[in-house]
């Protein structure tokens, strides 16, 4: 294989496998947030066990997370080094601003949200919590403010040629605020609650079946059915704004997401199916003028097809369908699965519908692979181009580096990698299976209240 | 020497990557001592002491990272392309070392503790030894082409004089490590951090004087502006003064002054390495004139001026909060519930 190709495999695997870990931060980040308020205003117990149960959570993905992150950092340099001296001027402002304003916010607080429960008083933890929360928050707007100007680049003109031609900042506002920016920063973090609403949720509907710590469990369902619930439907709107801005901005790539190949007016939305490559067709069940109403809202309005670039410059059309329906399909589920929970847990059935409690279990899988598969849409959507429409993507690469270097660096993360997670799922389990302690039933140190144990003894 | 906006953001990747060095430096160096002792009590005192700060102070090189990119992209790029598996090395031995601090104490097997000890140690201990590696190779200088490409090798990086720095640098992290274990701990583990200090800190003067020798001997290029400048040479001494005032403050058991000293040590040595390699960056050898500096490898004046209204915001709160979340976090370390 050729350096571009492992680069290529490379930089999806690590990156990939880092977006396991920050979307459970920033989703568990706004449940501990919920569920500290919680306590402070009603004083039951109850919360206050739940949020440091899931806060032991939350420090086991946050370490993972910043240990692979810290290598998708240096990626750029070591294996996309052409692309990094051609945007750095732009590209690195963002990350360098999601150091100073996001990760060290982040990692500053969590230090008080972890080990600081008994030396300060209640409302600085949960000042805390909130700034951790936020942190996890920001970085999710640096690092997608960098991406999408990659996307739909904007603010900037090109200076020099050949070598050493490379982007400048004109508006710094315009990099930030570029086109596609708003709508999957939003899509984005609606994702990353998902994730985190439905892995409290799953937990929660675990213990109901197992009928263990029913009381924490309950409690933690009312607010991971309610996140879950609210994060699913925001999610339907916020993908569709991105689908439309993707029909303005990279039209080429929404074609592919719809295995679109003729520009029609009237053109159907294919719901279910597969892409003929060889003879430009796309088969399966399709609703005519359905495409062009979601993407101009209109049922006669034309959609451009892929016919109109040429076949270099299209991206490769059977993935970028795949991974987009893929995603829009679980999306649906999520949106169903989540509102039939919310519905019975309103009406106290839902531990008798051991069913759905099963589906719970395992809809934590839901938003992890929704959210893998809208990047992988997303990014392949963009190829041939590492910065749409200015810069390919082999021409990106670092001119020093050879394959086999870059083929030993991968088979030692893959490893790596495997093991880290083989280890995280192990002691979530562990941490799963012991459950929440009963002695956080009674906060101590400087949390504790004396008056409110007589009031809820029994929570 | 004029004060425009490349300097400016010379002297602010410089103070990023001091601060790393001052904080990140005593939790490497505690890693690297964590296999001296064997009680699971005193190895979790020592953890527990870096606990809940080892990851902020990580963030200063991730953060002077970003400034490279966002400052100094040429750089960043030759530099990350150039050190390719070194820099695969030292990630992956700070992940292990991260994930260690982690797992370590989730579980109580002998084999497994074991295990994550091992990684945290041997990962801090390689963590500095590249991170020195990469410091010697810069100040000896590295091939570049004339498109400003890396023109070496992966074994051409390990050279002695860089692998000299290298070791250099594991002692005085280590040094470092050891008198902040001593400031936030008491009884017997106290008195064994005292003493690895005072045996690191010997470690360190040897070292540091050979390197010092070598430098001398066989890098002109580095000594050359102390040569023409010799009120530099007063550097020199505040960073000799700092080391000897250590064991002083230990006698009179002002611990945490003996800790500042050991920072001062620190800042003194890079403003020297940063006084000597200005206004370069990389230097080239063979093709000095290859270098790279603070003028061809930098970003748009645009772009540094966004950055510095960047840095103008965010360097005075992080510093802010950095200082409370120390305060909170003071005195000795106790293991309670939530420890590791
Ligand atoms: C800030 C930038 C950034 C961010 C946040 C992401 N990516 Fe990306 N991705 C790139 C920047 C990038 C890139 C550097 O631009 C790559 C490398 C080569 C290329 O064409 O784009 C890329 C390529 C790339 C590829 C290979 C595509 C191909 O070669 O056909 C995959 C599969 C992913 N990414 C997947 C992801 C996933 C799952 C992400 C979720 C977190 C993600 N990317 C976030
Ligand atoms: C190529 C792209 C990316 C780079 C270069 C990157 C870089 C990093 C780095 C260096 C860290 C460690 C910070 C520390 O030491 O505290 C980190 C952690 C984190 N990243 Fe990423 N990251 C990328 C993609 C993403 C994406 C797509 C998101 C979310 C939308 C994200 C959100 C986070 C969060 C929330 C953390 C904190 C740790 C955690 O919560 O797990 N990152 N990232
Ligand atoms: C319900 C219907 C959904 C629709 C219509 C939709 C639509 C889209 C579109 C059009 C994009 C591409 C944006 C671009 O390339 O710029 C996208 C990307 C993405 N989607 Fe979805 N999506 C849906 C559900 C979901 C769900 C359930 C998740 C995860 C929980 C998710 C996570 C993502 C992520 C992480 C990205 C990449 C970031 C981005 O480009 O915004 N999506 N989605």
């Amino acid at each position: 294989m050729d350096v571009l190709t492992l680069s290529r495999i490379q930089f999806g695997a690590t990156i990939a496998f880092h977006y396991i870990y920050p979307p459970l931060s920033i989703g568990l980040g706004v449940m501990l947030v919920i569920m500290e308020a919680t306590w402070l205003k009603t004083k039951n117990p109850i919360y206050h066990q739940m949020a440091r149960f899931w806060t032991k959570v939350f420090a086991l993905t946050f370490a993972i997370g910043v240990a692979t992150g810290i290598v998708m950092e240096f990626e750029f340099g070591t294996n996309w080094a052409t692309y990094s001296k051609f945007v750095g001027d732009v590209f690195g402002s963002a990350l360098a601003a999601e150091g100073i304003f996001a990760f060290f916010l982040e990692s500053g607080f969590l230090a008080v949200l972890l080990f600081g429960w008994d030396k300060v008083g209640r409302k600085m933890h949960f000042f805390s919590t909130c700034m951790v929360c936020l942190g996890a928050h920001f970085s999710a707007v640096w690092i997608v403010v960098a991406n999408s100007w990659m996307q739909t680049p904007a603010g900037y003109h090109i200076v020099g040629e050949g070598m050493h031609a490379r982007a400048e900042v004109t508006d710094f506002w315009q990099v930030v605020f570029n086109p596609s920016m708003v709508d999957r920063l939003s899509h984005t973090i609606c994702g990353a609650w998902q994730a985190g609403a439905f892995l409290v949720v799953s937990v929660s509907a675990w213990y109901l079946l197992k009928n263990k710590f029913t009381n924490f469990a309950r409690a933690s369902l009312k607010v991971g059915l309610t996140v879950a619930f609210i994060a699913s439907l925001l999610q339907a709107v916020t993908g569709h704004m991105s689908a439309q801005g993707v029909g303005k901005n990279q039209p080429a790539k929404l074609a592919a997401f719809e295995g679109l190949y003729q520009t029609t007016s009237n053109a159907p939305l294919t719901v279910i199916g597969w892409v003929d490559e060889k003879n430009e067709q796309t088969h399966g069940l399709q609703i005519p003028g359905l495409l062009s109403f979601l993407d101009h809202n209109d049922f006669h309005t034309p959609v451009t097809g892929l016919d109109a670039f040429a076949p270099g410059d299209r991206p490769p059309v059977t993935p970028s369908f795949l991974f987009f329906h893929g995603m829009v399909a679980i999306g649906t589920a999520l949106i169903l699965v989540s509102a039939l929970g919310f519905l019975y847990f309103r009406k106290g059935t839902l531990h008798e519908r051991r069913w759905l409690l099963w589906i719970l279990v395992f809809s934590v899988l839901g938003p992890q692979i929704a959210n893998q598969l809208g990047w992988f849409a997303a990014e392949v959507g963009r190829q041939p181009w590492i910065v749409y429409g200015i810069m390919r993507t082999p021409e990106g690469l670092s001119k020093v580096v050879q394959a086999n270097v870059v083929l030993t660096s991968l088979i030692l993360f893959t490893f790596l990698y495997f093991l880290l997670f083989a280890v995280f799922i192990y002691l979530l389990n562990d941490k799963i299976q012991h459950g929440p302690h009963d002695d956080d039933l009674i906060p101590s140190g400087k949390l504790a209240l004396p008056d409110e144990f007589t009031e809820h003894k029994k929570p | 020497m004029t004060f425009d906006l490349n300097t400016i953001w010379f002297i602010l990747v410089g103070v990023l990557f001091t601060g790393y060095a001052m904080l990140d430096g005593f939790d490497l160096g505690i890693g690297a001592l964590h296999l001296f002792t064997k009680k699971d009590e005193e190895r979790r005192i020592m953890l527990n002491s870096i606990g809940p700060v080892w990851d902020g102070n990580e963030v200063w090189l991730v953060t002077g990272g970003g400034a490279l990119f966002a400052a100094f992209p040429n750089v960043y790029a030759t530099v990350f392309s150039g050190f390719y598996l070194a820099f695969y090395l030292l990630l992956a031995a700070l992940i292990f070392r991260a994930v260690a601090i982690e797992f370590r104490s989730k579980q109580p097997m002998k084999w497994w503790r074991q295990t994550w000890d091992i990684g945290f140690s041997v990962g801090s201990i390689l963590s500095a030894l590249l991170i020195g590696v990469a410091l010697g190779n810069i100040a000896w200088g590295i091939p570049i082409d004339v498109n400003g490409e890396f023109a070496g090798t992966f074994l051409g990086l390990l050279k002695p004089y860089p692998l000299l720095v290298g070791v250099t640098t594991v002692a005085l992290f280590m040094m470092h490590g050891a008198i902040y274990g001593a400031m936030k701990t008491e009884g017997a583990l106290h008195d064994k951090l005292r003493g690895w200090a005072m045996n690191s800190i010997i470690f360190f003067v040897i070292c540091a004087a050979t390197t010092t020798m070598a430098t001398l001997l066989y890098v002109p290029h580095i000594t050359s502006r102390v040569h023409d400048n010799p009120w530099l040479f007063s550097l020199v001494l505040a960073n000799m003064l700092a080391i000897a005032n250590i064991p002083r403050e230990f006698h009179h058991n002002r611990d945490w002054l003996a800790f500042l000293s050991s920072c001062a040590a620190m800042i003194t040595l890079m403003a020297l390495f940063a006084l000597n390699i200005f206004p370069n960056l990389v230097y080239s050898l063979p093709n000095p004139e290859n270098s790279l500096n603070i003028y061809n490898a930098a970003s748009s004046h645009k772009t540094l001026g966004i950055m510095l209204v960047i840095a103008c915001i965010g360097v005075p709160i992080v510093i802010a909060y950095t200082i409370c979340i120390y305060w909170i976090f003071r005195g000795k370390v106790k293991l309670d519930r939530m420890s590791y």
